[in-house]
């Protein structure tokens, strides 16, 4: 047997491991966006000032401090942009798929590669964490655009021994909680069947949908073909209002909704509505808990709550109601709220003030009606900015104003079950329609709730999922129309 | 034995957002060391020389000999089949570099029980402080649970006090569900030959015989067995995923799971180890990448 190795490197003292806590550094995202100034209206393939010389801020919300100005659309700007999209028209709808086609491909590779800069932009207009931008608005967006640019030239196969033409003019009125995504559900399918638009995008995010504007020129896209006139509410009724569309899409609350449909209702227009939401969760006492939970967290948290099919009513099985809780307060105490740019950032500011007056009011009302507020996450939050932390009430009953109003924050009512009837009977007990969460083991229970909840979406076993082929859309309060697949693209044509 | 079914979408949903976790410099630099410091340096092919062992041992000490500002902590342990043990004591004793030995018919356990227990039984009696042991696929999978748990409840009467690794070969599980029972089946089987103290008891994915070995969901899911137990009892069960697990990022984004999952009470190598030996060179070339500001070639290193 050889000589034992020298002491002196044997014996040194041995250091098993750190035992302090051990925190995430902070990892702020760095790519560097320019931000102009002044931002014009863009009408007929240019920036232009608008005619009603105002302008107004937008702020990100992180910090509460303005990012640019952004011009105020009146109705003689909203008339500018719809005749640009009229004289567009005819050329644009006669180009024929192919040649549209390779315009949609050519903006959702633009999309792709300035990728990074769109997520910062967005994240800093919108509050929303950096990672959710990077990871889901900005790629599928482009996927949108890609989507439909494979459909453009293969219309007369989306609908079977029909011959599909464009409606013609488009109005579109999108929010703020998916800037970009929401004007590419717009865009994309309006483009590929050969209509052309006017959209506007949200007050508080226009940001993103003005770089799109840039993507539109790198890629000559004609002028007319979109506009993108911005504004605060005024300018989505004079859009509303407007005589010159074939058809309107609105993306919001369920409230300004019923006034668009009203606006609408003149002459042959057609409209489809994508509204509020109070979307049920049911979790069965047989369903995989741990994934439950992370649908759970995944269906309310994400985007800070602002999902217009957010899981926004908890129903758990009576029998397991005590493990749920636990579960969910130890998953929450890990969630990241704070800087929405920090890469390690789960959950982000809350886009505007008066959305968090109105988050806060309602989880006031909820401790005053008696419920019981469980807010574990202890997280110091930035100072400035628009904050709030996720939170969830216990002991709320079918009744209260927070299990029936949206609240479109990351607030969730937790209620309780004991029999499948019961769940379907208190989930469908909602004017909404949006969207449903179904978790349990059991394929045969899946399949019956599936087809009793009354809801436009169904996710079974998993939540928030979505892809530009598969068709996303409301029953009752909750809308109209789909957005996606085969049936997002009968909304803009005509058969 | 309660339940729990696992569903996949979800699940690696989740296990795949740990990868997307940015763990920047000091948060960085902390995690690899301690990444290190949390390793089982193993080695385990039937070409192994007493030579081998005996230079593994002294990587495990000091993990490399180059000039380092902030010394280096050894890793947690050395893996060796039991033959082996001896050789890796001489070296090791009272350096605080615990032995860990495979046994109970590694890596396949198709022994008799009898085989199996005497393996285990020798390797501490060599100076083994921890004994990996491989569970009886062949009952799980045939559904004879009890057997598999009496047999783990031998095992661990037998190598007391010498720390037990359980190993669930995961890669042969077929799937979620069966890890996630196997799991709660190994430390209930564990838990029930009387009280255990924190770390005494670790479930481990692989062998390192079979692929896949340490995938992220696959650990993820003994994770929350292990949080599960936890809740129920206050003990804390070690985790010790192996096999595959070959790049720093790896076991950072590991290291982000067990924080997130478990606490940052796991986050010590007396609940958490890599069973891994090409890891080792990747950590330390990055450790010393952070201080030196450039990569040091694979010939740098010793062999590990």
């Amino acid at each position: 047997m050889p000589d034992r190795i020298p002491d002196s490197t044997t014996k040194v003292p041995v250091n098993i491991g750190t035992t302090s806590a051990w925190e995430y550094a902070p990892a702020p995202e760095r790519t560097p966006v320019e931000i102009e100034e002044r931002y014009g209206l863009y009408i007929d393939g240019e920036f232009r000032s608008p005619r009603s010389r105002r302008w107004f801020e937008t702020m990100n919300p992180a910090t509460g401090k303005p990012l640019a100005r952004v011009a105020s659309a009146n109705d003689k700007d909203v008339d500018d942009a719809v005749s640009a999209a009229r004289k567009a028209l005819p050329s644009w709808s006669r180009l024929g798929g192919q040649e549209r086609a390779k315009y949609l491909f050519r903006i959702a590779r633009r999309i792709q590669e300035r990728a990074r800069e769109l997520s910062v932009l967005e994240t800093m207009d919108g509050g929303k964490p950096i990672k959710e931008s990077r990871d889901i608005d900005i790629p599928l967006a482009a996927r949108h655009f890609f989507y439909h640019a494979g459909w453009a030239d293969k219309l007369q196969w989306a609908f079977a021994g029909a011959v599909p033409k464009p409606i013609g003019v488009c109005g579109q009125i999108i929010p703020w909680n998916f800037p970009l995504l929401m004007a590419a559900w717009k865009i994309a399918p309006a483009l590929a069947c050969g209509n052309t638009c006017v959209l506007k995008p949200a007050e508080t995010t226009p940001l993103t949908a003005l770089r799109l504007a840039e993507i539109f020129e790198e890629v000559d896209l004609p002028p007319g073909v979109v506009n993108i006139v911005t504004g605060a509410g005024r300018t989505g009724q004079h859009l509303a209002a407007h005589p010159g569309f074939d058809k309107l899409a609105f993306t919001g609350s369920t409230e300004v909704g019923r006034k668009i449909a009203e606006a609408a209702a003149v002459g042959d227009r057609r409209l489809t509505l994508e509204l509020g939401g109070k979307s049920p969760h049911i979790i069965f006492a047989d369903a995989a808990l741990d994934q439950a939970i992370e649908g759970i967290v995944h269906g309310i948290w994400f985007n800070q709550g602002h999902v217009c099919c957010a899981g926004s009513r908890l129903f758990v099985e009576e029998s397991i109601q005590e493990e749920v809780i636990r579960r969910l307060e130890h998953r929450m105490r890990t969630l990241r709220v704070g800087d929405p740019l920090d890469k390690n950032t789960d959950v982000g500011a809350i886009n505007n003030p008066e959305q968090l007056a109105k988050i806060a009011s309602y989880v006031e009302t909820g401790q005053s009606e008696g419920a019981t507020l469980h807010e574990v996450n202890n997280q110091k939050l930035p100072s400035g900015g628009h904050w709030f932390r996720p939170c969830f009430l216990t002991g709320v009953q079918p009744s209260h104003v927070i299990a029936r109003d949206e609240i479109f924050g990351p607030v969730l009512a937790v209620m309780t079950f004991r029999t499948p009837e019961e769940a379907l009977k208190r989930a469908n007990n909602t004017p909404y329609g949006l969207a449903a969460g179904v978790w349990t083991d059991k394929g045969a229970r899946i399949f019956e709730m599936a087809r009793r909840l009354e809801a436009g979406v169904i996710w079974c076993n998993t939540y928030n999922q979505f892809d530009a082929a598969s068709p996303f859309g409301g029953i009752k309060e909750s809308g109209f129309g789909r957005e996606g697949g085969r049936h997002g693209l009968r909304a803009y044509v005509q058969l | 034995m309660v339940a729990h079914p696992v569903d996949a979408i979800m699940l690696e949903q989740r296990a795949a957002s740990f990868t997307r976790r940015s763990i920047k410099e000091g948060a960085k630099k902390q995690g690899l060391r301690l990444a290190l410091s949390m390793v089982d340096l193993t080695t385990l092919e039937g070409s192994d020389s007493p030579e081998k062992v005996r230079s593994l041992c002294r990587k495990a000490i000091r993990p490399w000999e180059g000039d380092i500002e902030q010394p280096l902590p050894s890793v947690a342990a050395v893996c060796v089949y039991p033959n082996l043990v001896p050789t890796a004591k001489e070296i090791l004793e009272g350096t605080g570099v615990k032995i860990a030995s495979v046994a109970t018919g590694f890596p396949s356990g198709q022994y008799p029980l009898s085989v199996r227990l005497r393996d285990a039984a020798e390797a501490v009696a060599a100076g083994a402080d921890e004994i990996d042991m491989v569970i009886n696929r062949g009952a799980f999978l045939a559904g004879r649970d009890e057997e598999v748990a009496e047999e783990i409840r031998e095992v661990r009467s037998t190598v007391h006090p010498a720390h037990l690794k359980i190993i669930l070969e995961t890669g042969e599980l077929g799937n979620y569900d069966t890890i996630r029972r196997a799991s709660d089946l190994a430390i209930e089987a564990a838990a029930s030959t009387g009280p255990i103290r924190d770390g005494e008891i670790f479930i481990k994915t692989s062998t390192g015989k079979i692929a896949p070995a340490a995938t992220m969901p696959a650990v993820l899911v003994m994770l929350e067995a292990i949080r599960d137990h936890w809740f129920a009892t206050g003990v804390r069960i070690g985790m010790k995923p192996a096999g595959g697990i070959r790049r720093a990022k790896a076991a950072l984004h590991h290291l982000a799971m067990v924080k997130e999952t478990l606490g940052d009470d796991w986050l010590t190598p007396n609940l958490f180890r890599f069973g891994a030996s090409s890891l080792t060179n990747d950590l330390l070339r990055q450790i010393i990448r952070l201080e030196r500001h450039r990569y040091m070639a694979a010939h740098d290193f010793s062999e590990a």
